[in-house]
């Protein structure tokens, strides 16, 4: 990864007490970001962090930086003003299931499709902490919670689906204990222009308690997610051995070695394609069948931003018809004058 | 020829146009208003048009109307109209009813057959004797004049219905004495891309004048006076242009970016379409997805250090509020527009109330006061929404500008401001010094309880805001019960204080009187006049408006004690009462309320203060 010596993490943090509970994931992903923001070489001061609300939307406080902690459900509505208003600013959005997708999802949807210039963090436990246990938007089918006691009879959104929907051209993934990776892709977000969604799995401690785990548990993690990296074959499993290939129009786990399968059979990622019909298959892969779930960033595209379009079209207008004032503006139309 | 009979000189005449709502009336009227804007009269307007974009044709749901009143003191479009222009049955039925005793009624009278008398629920076919009509008829063959004067033209049937209302036009001009020329300008302005239609309404503005000329009946006509305004530049404005207007002169006169985000809603989405035309201006106005949007994106530009600004309606200032308490407590500067319209919930979304001032006021959960102005009419929208960024920035609080829809739609000649008769705004931006030395804390404040507004970039002052509470210096989040206090009791201080910084209110009209008439915001027009003639009735009475509602001016009270009989007017069933009620237990204050959607009349103004007064 490139390096910045500009900054260290430390520039990144603020005074406050951080007052998750012990054990929260979100203490990982907090410091994955004061590490990831200090490789940018991109001051705190022009770092802005804006949040909803929940658990994880109390991380604004944490930022040496310009951090706002607005209203359930808001946060992209309010970093989508921020940038707009102000965009020689680095704009970093926090938000968790229920704050992103179900309150805020008109919102989110909005941001993804206007591809204004902002870093979605979706932290994603599957549950609603700061409330103290309901189900949320991304809960499984059956889910037992508070507020569900005999199970949810509703299915949930999976992000990336919401995010290839809205037409999103950046949507990467990783695990709160992934440091590395998760590192790797809030970097990758911040470089990349237009939308960026991080899904993060994120592990509630105390009212969700293992809800990845037959994904992300230690001893399984391996052989049950796929780190993709631009340009790198789809390999993965503990030995290494395990591939993705086309088998027609579906996604195939392979064993190299095995069933006539070589390394050469083995699928490129390339995440840099316009088209994204791939992008979606490898990240609805769900990791508890045959599939690994895909970690990293899936889809990176560049396209025209919202914020870049708005100051082009200012500049546009300006150099052809622009005023120095109202005064002269409203001289150029229909005026008469009293002597 | 139409002989000009019983010339009257009057200070004002009010036309009235009504057809249907496609039948261009709008056009007619605005071209009409313009032209004697242009004269030098004063002019002020009332569209009053359907929500329905295009109800049946014919039908009573379906017909528009544009009121306008030219000539001097005119401070209102007029309760009745000298001359109604009706385009068919059913704009007849609807709107004779504004005409004045003996007032000039001209019907296209081509559109007066038994079909169409039948689809305006006439029961006779004697529509006149029906409506028992107390005026000078004038038919008119307005569709088959206007199909002669484009018979060589080319154009199909429907562009050539299109130009019926020019043809009105016309003729209104010519019973005016308005020159024809100006009423062209403004037609090839109109229709600046389509040279054929603009050639065939050319044509029928011509055709219409002319026949004023060439048929032979009588029809008393009146001659309008003018006044000389003050010398200047004028353009002929309404309020939600005015208020998009005001708006940008804030922004330049703070030195902030001026940010928009709003989202359509009647009678307000005129000032995001005229604030989105103004990028030529570097203006940023965002559509966004909903209001909520509106109002959270609109904050985001305020922390990132834009002059931030959202605009809606009543159902979309409910959506708002909880962003607006937002904004409360994060000290952000908001300017909150809501052109207020009938409620509640979707309730009549094209017609004028002032049923939003409690919203405005008390709308949101917990204590969170805000500043709420509003204008007076069409061209104070300009000054108040200039007055609410003021405010806004220089106290660091959202305020609320509640115009509505009668002064939004309504227009008046305004004279264009010098640079310089507009103040700078006192942007309170983070002294370098205090920064240089790390001196500065987020919840630091000026003499007027007001925080600093650093923009996002600026080194040394990066920060956490938020809607939890907040230590009243350092910004950090406090669960500390005396400091919730404190901090509820420092904003509303920090409100209160705005009363230091605005005009104190004065009182026009009868200064000795017993009785002070009182009103607020968009009825301004209609109360002065009716104080007016009032007091040269022989009823004395004085008059005082409120443009800036909370805080209230710091005299106002001390005014209001000073009458006997204290009356408030207004277009709901006694909001602004109340709360000056509140403030002044003693005193009784008598109200006059309307809430029809409607503007007041000033005739129903000055009957309601007789009987109040001698009672």
């Amino acid at each position: 990864m490139e390096e910045n010596s500009t900054y260290t993490p430390a520039n990144f943090k603020s005074d406050q007490a951080v007052r998750w509970c012990p054990g929260c994931g979100d203490h990982a992903i907090l410091n994955t970001l004061h590490k990831a923001m200090a490789t940018l070489g991109i001051a705190p001061h022009m770092t802005a962090v804006i949040s909803g609300i929940g658990c994880s939307s109390r991380l604004p406080y944490y930022m040496n930086t310009f951090g706002f902690h607005t209203i359930h459900g808001r946060a992209a509505a309010v970093a989508t003003g921020y940038k707009v208003a102000n965009p020689k600013m680095t704009v970093w959005q926090i938000s968790g299931d229920g704050d992103g997708l179900a309150i805020g999802g008109n919102h989110f949807i909005h941001a993804v499709r206007r591809n204004v210039d902002i870093n979605i963090i979706l932290f994603n436990n599957k549950i609603y902490g700061l409330t103290k246990g309901q189900y949320s938007p991304t809960s499984d089918r059956g889910f037992v919670s508070k507020s569900s006691p005999y199970g949810t009879v509703e299915d949930p959104f999976i992000p990336a689906e919401l995010v290839f929907g809205a037409r999103g051209n950046f949507f990467a993934r990783s695990i709160d204990v992934e440091l590395a990776t998760s590192q790797e892709v809030l970097a990758a977000a911040a470089k990349h222009k237009g939308t960026s969604v991080v899904e993060i799995l994120q592990n509630c401690v105390i009212f969700n308690n293992g809800i990845h785990n037959p994904i992300t548990d230690r001893e399984i993690r391996a052989d049950h997610t796929i780190l993709l990296r631009h340009g790198e074959k789809m390999v993965f499993g503990k030995d290494k051995n395990r591939g993705l290939v086309r088998d027609g129009f579906l996604l195939k786990a392979i064993t190299i070695g095995e069933d006539g399968y070589t390394l050469d059979d083995v699928l490129v990622h390339d995440a840099h394609t316009p088209s994204n019909f791939l992008h979606q298959q490898l990240a609805m892969m769900d990791g508890l069948g045959e599939l690994p779930l895909a970690l990293g960033v899936i889809r990176d595209v560049e396209t025209p931003t919202y914020n870049d379009g708005v100051d082009e079209q200012v500049r546009q207008v300006k150099a052809k018809k622009g005023f120095d004032s109202l005064r002269d503006m409203i001289l150029a139309g229909e005026t008469w004058e009293v002597k | 020829m139409l002989e000009k009979t019983n010339v009257k000189v009057l200070d004002k005449v009010v036309v009235r146009f009504s057809g249907d709502s496609g039948d261009g009336m709008q056009l007619a009227g605005n071209i009409f208003t313009n032209v004697s804007a242009g004269l030098g009269n004063q002019v002020s307007t009332f569209p009053d048009y359907p929500a329905e974009i295009r109800a049946p044709q014919g039908s009573l749901g379906g017909v528009s109307g544009f009121q306008v009143s030219v000539g001097t003191d005119v401070h209102t479009p007029g309760d009745s109209c000298d001359v109604l222009v009706a385009m068919n049955p059913a704009a007849l039925k609807q709107h004779v009813k504004f005409l004045k005793p003996g007032g000039v009624v001209i019907v296209d009278i081509d559109s007066f057959k038994e079909a169409d008398l039948k689809k305006a629920m006439f029961k006779t076919d004697k529509p006149f004797e029906e409506l028992a009509i107390n005026g000078q008829l004038v038919e008119v063959p307005v569709t088959s004049m206007t199909k002669a004067a484009l018979a060589d033209k080319g154009l199909d049937n429907k562009s050539v219905l299109k130009c019926r209302n020019i043809f009105a036009l016309g003729l209104i001009c010519w019973l005016f004495d308005r020159p024809l020329e100006a009423a062209r300008r403004h037609l090839q302005k109109k229709f600046a891309k389509k040279p054929a239609i603009f050639e065939a309404n050319s044509a029928v503005l011509q055709a219409g004048y002319d026949y004023g000329h060439n048929i032979h009946a009588s029809v008393s006509t009146y001659k309008v006076e003018t006044e000389d305004p003050r010398p200047g530049i004028y353009t002929d404005i309404n309020g939600n242009t005015a208020t998009a207007w005001g708006l940008i002169m804030a922004s330049e006169k703070c030195g902030r970016p001026l940010f928009l985000g709003s989202y359509p809603i009647t009678p307000a989405t005129d000032i995001l379409h005229e604030l989105a035309k103004r990028k030529d201006l570097g203006v940023k106005a965002c559509q966004m997805e909903d209001e909520i949007a509106g109002v959270c994106s609109a904050i985001g530009a305020s922390f990132a250090g834009n002059l931030a600004v959202t605009s809606t309606s009543g159902p979309g200032l409910a959506l708002k509020s909880e962003g607006i308490g937002l904004a409360v407590m994060a000290e952000l500067p908001l300017v909150i527009i809501d052109v207020q319209r009938g409620g509640p919930s979707t309730g009549l979304p094209t017609k004028t109330e002032q049923t939003d001032l409690m919203q405005a006021l008390y709308g949101r959960n917990g204590e969170s006061p805000l500043a709420v102005v509003a204008p007076a009419s069409p061209t104070d929208c300009f000054t108040m929404a200039f007055e609410a960024c003021r405010i806004a920035v220089e106290h660091m609080t959202p305020v609320i500008l509640l115009s509505d829809a009668f002064i939004g739609n309504g227009s008046s000649a305004w004279r264009v401001p010098e640079a310089d008769e507009f103040p700078q705004i006192k942007t309170p931006d983070v002294p370098a010094d205090k920064l240089a030395a790390g001196d500065w804390h987020p919840y630091d404040r000026r003499e007027n309880l007001g925080r600093y507004w650093p923009e996002g970039g600026t080194e040394g002052a990066t920060h956490r805001l938020g809607g939890l509470e907040k230590d009243c210096t350092t910004g950090a989040i406090s669960n500390d019960p005396a400091n919730h206090e404190k901090m509820v009791l420092l904003r509303r201080e920090k409100i209160a204080r705005i009363a230091n910084n605005i005009p104190l209110l004065e009182t026009m009209g009868n200064a000795d009187a017993d009785t002070l008439l009182i009103g607020w915001g968009g009825t301004y027009g209609h109360l002065r006049t009716a104080a007016e003639e009032l007091n040269g009735e022989g009823t004395p009475v004085a008059f005082a408006h409120f443009r800036y509602i909370n805080p209230l001016p710091a005299n106002a009270l001390d005014v209001i004690r000073k009458y006997k009989r204290v009356i408030v007017a207004e277009l709901n069933t006694g909001m602004f009462a109340d709360y000056l009620q509140a403030k002044l237990p003693g005193i009784n204050i008598l109200r006059i309320n309307k809430i029809q959607g409607q503007p007041f009349a000033v005739s129903e103004i000055k009957e309601h203060v007789k009987n109040l007064i001698s009672k």
